[in-house]
Order: structure tokens, then C-alpha cells, then sequence
């Protein structure tokens, strides 16, 4: 296998298992509407026991009480705002897979993006102190000598 | 000379970030609850269908909220711990029987001794979500005025009772209701 069909390979097994969905109860919805609102929550709310999936993928027992939870939420007609108040306010913004810009997610929001801008100084640094090296003056000795060099060189290639 | 410093500066940092990372607990989500109103409730007592028990009637004490189940497994680390809390410091635990079967509980508590001055039986699950549960055993500390002063997941270790809960529990006696 090249390389690069590995490595789309990969990509695609993380594509993949990222779709993965564990909901499977046979939830009833009066319209269209209330479905999407349902999927949409339940994609946005991390499960809290197997902290790297969210409830439509979980199958815990938290995850599938919290699935019911939204559903009933649902039923009674409260929006996306009040069912994430609801979650936040048990189990703390750690719930959202989007978490809002706050002091203490500051870090977790900015980071990336600090880490990028260091990397990039870096390299233009990096590529600046090469460039000086390769622009070295020679005295008239030195070039001769390059000179010399380089025809001899030349006249090798001829043959 | 920085040629050699900066590999060997930027490995030190990467330690301690990793080192601080190693020894965080990933489990240990802070709780949205702490100085807040605990969570009332009304639920039947484990032992006697016909009791109800909600916090309100531990107002003006220091009171723990122990979840457990008999289905959980650390929550049998954890027991030996409560039944020393509550023998030695006479502390008021209560129980909260989380999604598990009546008999079971109380079974278990036959067998293991019963550390609680009474157990609140969350057939469901439903209170469980109202304080946040996600990982059975988890111990609140509610102060006199009902406030939720601590919260810890997992099981309590005797370790963790003479470090920060008895000590909290010991400042929080000293509040006025």
C-alpha cells in the first residue's frame, strides 16, 4: 500500500467511526421539526460516563436516561436553549460538545490558535537564518577558487 | 548555545504540561451545584414504602448525600469507609439508592452493615439527574442551610475523610444556620 492510500485509509476509519450511533429507541415524534431538534440535541450533549462520545452515541445507562430525558423535554415543548440550561445546570458546561467562551475556557478556545501563530514565528525565524548563510560574501581569493572549481567541473561533463 | 537550550527548554515544558496532565483526573468533573440550593427531592425510604425523605428535613444540620447501588462495584471499596464516617464521627449520611432494585439494596445492607441514617430509593434514576450524577458513588456535603458545599465522585477512601471532607465538615459545624 503508497503511503498516502494508508493515510486516506486512516482518514476515512475516523470518519467513519465517528458516525456510529448507539440510539436506538424507537422515540415517536409529533413532526418533523421535534426530530431534527431531538438529533440535534442529543449529537450536541456529551455523555458523561464514556466521556468521548455523545449521547446519540453512547449506550450507558446515564446516556440513554439523558436521551429520555430530552425526548420528554421535547414533548412538553421547551426549545434547544432551555433543555441545554437544564443539562448545563446538573452536570456544568463539560456537557457541551460546543462549550461557550468563558474566562475558564479561554485557554481551551485560544490555545490552538496560539500554539499555530508560535509555529509559524518560528518558521519564518528558521527560514530567515538559513537565507543569511546561503548569502555569505567571498573575498577575491575564495572566488577564484570557486571559479577554478566550477570550469573544472564543467569541462568534466563535456567528455 | 541556544542551539542546545531550546530542544532541552521546550522537553521541560513539555514534561510538566504532560505530568499535570497525567495526574489530573479526567472523571472528576467540577459540579455546577457547589453553593448552590441542593436539589429537593421526595422520595420513599428504601426500608419503608410509605416514608418520605427530602432534604428540607435536614435543615439547620451538616448532612452527606452517599449515592450507591448494589450493582456498583467501588461503591464495595467505598462501604467499609462510610460504616467508619459513621461509627466514629457520627456523621448524618444519607443514602441515596440509585437505579437499583429494593431488595438488592436492602440486602445489601444487611450483609455490609448500614452506615445511613436513612436511604432515599431513586428507582429511576430521575433525582440522580437533578444532582448531576454520572458515576455512582458520588458524596455530597450539604451544609445547615442547605447549600451543596462539596461534591465528590468515586469512592471516598478513609484518606479522603481525614484530608477534606471531615475537615470541611468540622468548619461548616462551626457556621450558623
Amino acid at each position: 500500500m503508497k503511503p498516502y492510500t494508508f493515510l486516506l485509509f486512516v482518514v476515512f476509519s475516523f470518519i467513519q467511526s465517528s458516525a456510529v450511533i448507539a440510539d436506538i429507541e424507537a422515540n415517536e415524534f409529533a413532526s418533523a421539526e421535534q426530530e431534527q431538534q431531538y438529533n440535534k440535541l442529543v449529537n450536541e450533549l456529551r455523555c458523561l460516563v464514556c466521556q468521548n462520545q455523545n449521547l446519540s452515541g453512547s449506550n450507558s445507562e446515564l446516556a440513554q436516561d439523558l436521551r429520555k430525558e430530552v425526548y420528554s423535554m421535547i414533548q412538553t415543548g421547551d426549545t434547544d436553549a432551555e433543555i441545554i440550561e437544564f443539562m448545563v445546570a446538573r452536570y456544568g458546561d463539560f456537557v457541551l460538545y460546543n462549550p461557550p467562551f468563558k474566562a475558564i475556557t479561554f485557554l481551551l478556545w485560544v490555545g490552538p490558535f496560539a500554539v499555530l501563530i508560535l509555529a509559524v514565528l518560528l518558521i519564518v525565524i528558521f527560514i530567515r537564518k538559513n537565507n543569511n548563510i546561503s548569502s555569505i560574501e567571498l573575498d577575491s581569493s575564495e572566488a577564484d577558487k570557486v571559479a577554478d572549481l566550477l570550469s573544472r567541473d564543467s569541462s568534466k561533463g563535456n567528455h | 548555545m541556544w542551539r542546545y537550550l531550546a530542544p532541552l527548554g521546550l522537553f521541560v515544558v513539555l514534561v510538566v504540561f504532560l505530568s499535570i496532565g497525567l495526574n489530573l483526573d479526567p472523571r472528576e468533573v467540577p459540579s455546577p451545584l457547589i453553593g448552590k440550593t441542593a436539589p429537593a427531592f421526595s422520595l420513599p425510604d428504601l426500608h419503608n414504602k410509605d416514608r418520605q425523605i427530602s432534604p428540607a428535613q435536614f435543615d439547620g444540620e451538616v448532612w452527606l448525600l452517599n449515592v450507591w447501588a448494589s450493582w456498583c462495584v467501588s461503591c464495595r471499596a467505598e462501604h467499609p469507609v462510610l460504616n467508619q464516617l459513621s461509627q466514629e464521627y457520627k456523621l448524618n449520611i444519607i443514602g441515596l439508592n440509585y437505579k437499583d432494585k429494593r431488595a438488592d439494596g436492602i440486602d445489601w445492607l444487611r450483609q455490609r452493615g448500614n452506615p445511613y441514617a436513612s436511604n432515599a430509593f431513586d428507582k429511576d434514576g430521575r433525582v440522580g439527574i437533578d444532582w448531576g450524577v454520572y458515576g455512582v458513588p458520588e458524596t455530597f456535603v450539604i451544609d445547615k442551610n442547605g447549600i451543596v458545599r462539596h461534591k465528590h465522585t468515586g469512592p471516598v477512601s478513609w484518606k479522603d475523610v481525614e484530608e477534606k471532607i471531615m475537615p470541611l465538615v468540622r468548619s461548616l459545624m462551626k457556621e450558623a444556620a
